[in-house]
């Protein structure tokens, strides 16, 4: 794109690349009026006999320098490059992105289209709609959920049962759409005595080892710090704010007495981004699709 | 006239004109982009990097990141399609030196703002393979032990006039006085790797909800 603060410099390149592409015409033409005398050295000699011929440029050669000229004032003629003048075909790169995105953006939009009308449990029961949203899925999730979508640490499983916010389609999709902010707030300041009770308490939730004299002061804290306003009564979570479930055995950043007590002195807070602007409408429903599909049957 | 026998025998006049060869086409090829309005404006919403982000960017550099990572996404589909809008002249305009990187062993790293969570961030640079365990970066774990005031940031200050001179003699929106007062405690007690995730998460945002 040339967009020049003034037009001296549309001329200033004008110029140099003219003065440029004659010069080199100009030469050729120069030296190929040498004359050369047939037989005649040029009169020195290397490594006791080595002499060296004065001949003309072979033909072919001068015709390969003449054809680069003649492109240079074709390809300039055609394509932006002489100052300001942007060239007979009107090529930019940015028209030809625009052009591949939309000639593929109107081959795969039947697809696309088809999919869309169709409801989640129906794509997902759709083998060509699953082969799409799994090269989606590698293409834009597997670097946090992981290319076996089975997550990582802090990172949720998605073919597994258990949902943070929710495995029903809409759920997924309101997910992938808008993204989900997940903060669990630090706890620290309950003491590292109530924190360990606490840690103890949820360990004893899924039936793991623990101290059960702690775990039951920890019962009691449960209550009493206000960790029943997310987890609810019965420790099961609560979908509306992202609050797991405590009383079964998934843990999304791990189940030891370490990891829980670092849970509950600094929080957790993790984030995932919205992608309705980026992927937009059609590729998250076939996201959504094939997220769905992933957990059915367990 | 000069001799080809004469240039070949005498170094000192090779050199002048191999040189003056490489000025002309500098003339051409390089001089007409300063006065460019594409390459010298820029886009909106592209700012001046804060203290917290300059440091991360120089982070970035020490480590070496462009060596495997470019900052340069093409105008092809298959790029827009998996990093975003392609990048274009007018976001570099606070780059010194730009980080366009010239291979990529990793992603591209351009529209990387915002696409991951900070947390997810931290965990990739603590191990990468924790998160994605078919990487082969390596970790940058000891990033988290060094304070950025201690290293980085310890000349913040004296950073940011420079940006500022630069931005100034280009006629471009730059830090105030207070910005750059403000510098030191705006890094804080933010180690290497909380100014890097502050430099990762701002980058290439102008542009990112478009494609």
């Amino acid at each position: 794109m040339s967009d020049f603060v003034s037009d001296f410099w549309n001329l200033y390149v004008i110029v140099i690349v003219l003065v440029s592409i004659l010069a080199c015409a100009v030469l050729l033409v120069v030296q190929g009026k040498a004359t050369f005398t047939p037989g005649k050295t040029m009169g020195h000699v290397w490594d006791e006999t080595l002499e060296e011929y004065n001949n003309p440029m072979p033909k072919w050669w001068s015709w390969l320098f003449v054809i680069t000229v003649v492109f240079a004032l074709v390809y300039l003629a055609l394509y932006p490059g002489l100052g300001n003048f942007k060239g007979m075909l009107g090529w930019t790169s940015a028209g030809q992105h625009k052009a591949e995105v939309e000639k593929m953006d109107a081959a795969v939009k039947p697809l696309f289209d088809k999919y869309l009308a169709m409801d989640v449990q129906a794509v997902a029961a759709d083998k060509q709609a699953m082969e799409m949203g799994k090269r989606l899925y590698l293409t834009y999730c597997m670097q946090c959920h992981g290319a076996d979508a089975r997550g990582a640490k802090g990172f949720p499983n998605l073919t597994d049962s258990d949902w943070l916010y929710g495995g029903a389609p809409e759920q997924i999709k309101e997910t992938i759409t808008n993204g989900r902010m997940g903060v669990m707030p630090p706890h620290a300041q309950l003491g590292a005595d109530t924190v360990k009770d606490l840690a103890n308490h949820v360990r004893s939730l899924s039936g793991l080892p623990h101290d059960s004299v702690r775990a039951a002061r920890g019962a009691t804290a449960f209550t009493e710090a206000g960790c029943v306003g997310c987890h609810g009564m019965d420790a099961k979570g609560n979908q509306a704010v992202g609050a797991p479930n405590l009383t079964d055995k998934i843990w999304l950043y791990g189940s030891s007495e370490a990891t829980i007590t670092e849970t509950i002195n600094n929080g957790r807070q993790n984030k995932m981004p919205a992608w309705k602007d980026f992927l937009g409408e059609a590729k998250v429903h076939l996201l959504t699709a094939y997220v769905f599909s992933l957990s059915q049957g367990k | 006239m000069i001799k080809h026998e004469q240039i070949e025998k005498s170094v000192a006049l090779l050199i002048v004109l191999t040189l003056l060869v490489v000025i002309w086409g500098g003339l051409l090829e390089i001089v007409p982009l300063f006065f460019q309005k594409s390459t010298t404006t820029p886009v909106e919403g592209t700012k001046p990097y804060d203290a917290v982000r300059l440091v991360g960017r120089d982070v970035y550099i020490r480590e070496g990141c462009y060596v495997c990572h470019s900052q340069m996404i093409r105008p092809f589909r298959a790029e827009t399609e998996r990093y975003g809008h392609y990048s274009v002249a007018g976001e570099y305009v606070y780059d010194h030196p730009f980080q366009w990187g010239s291979k990529r062993t990793g992603p591209d790293l351009h529209r990387v703002g915002g696409r991951y969570s900070d947390e997810w961030q931290r965990a990739h640079l603590m191990n990468p393979r924790d998160v994605v365990p078919e990487s082969n970066m390596p970790a940058f774990a000891f990033l988290a032990a060094t304070k950025a005031k201690d290293s980085v940031g310890a000349d913040v200050e004296k950073k940011m006039e420079v940006m500022r001179t630069y931005a100034q003699v280009r006629g471009l929106p730059t830090y105030s006085d207070a910005d750059i007062k403000g510098a030191k405690a705006a890094i804080g007690d933010m180690t290497e790797m909380d100014v890097l995730i502050a430099y990762l998460q701002g980058m290439g945002t102008a542009l990112s909800a478009m494609k």
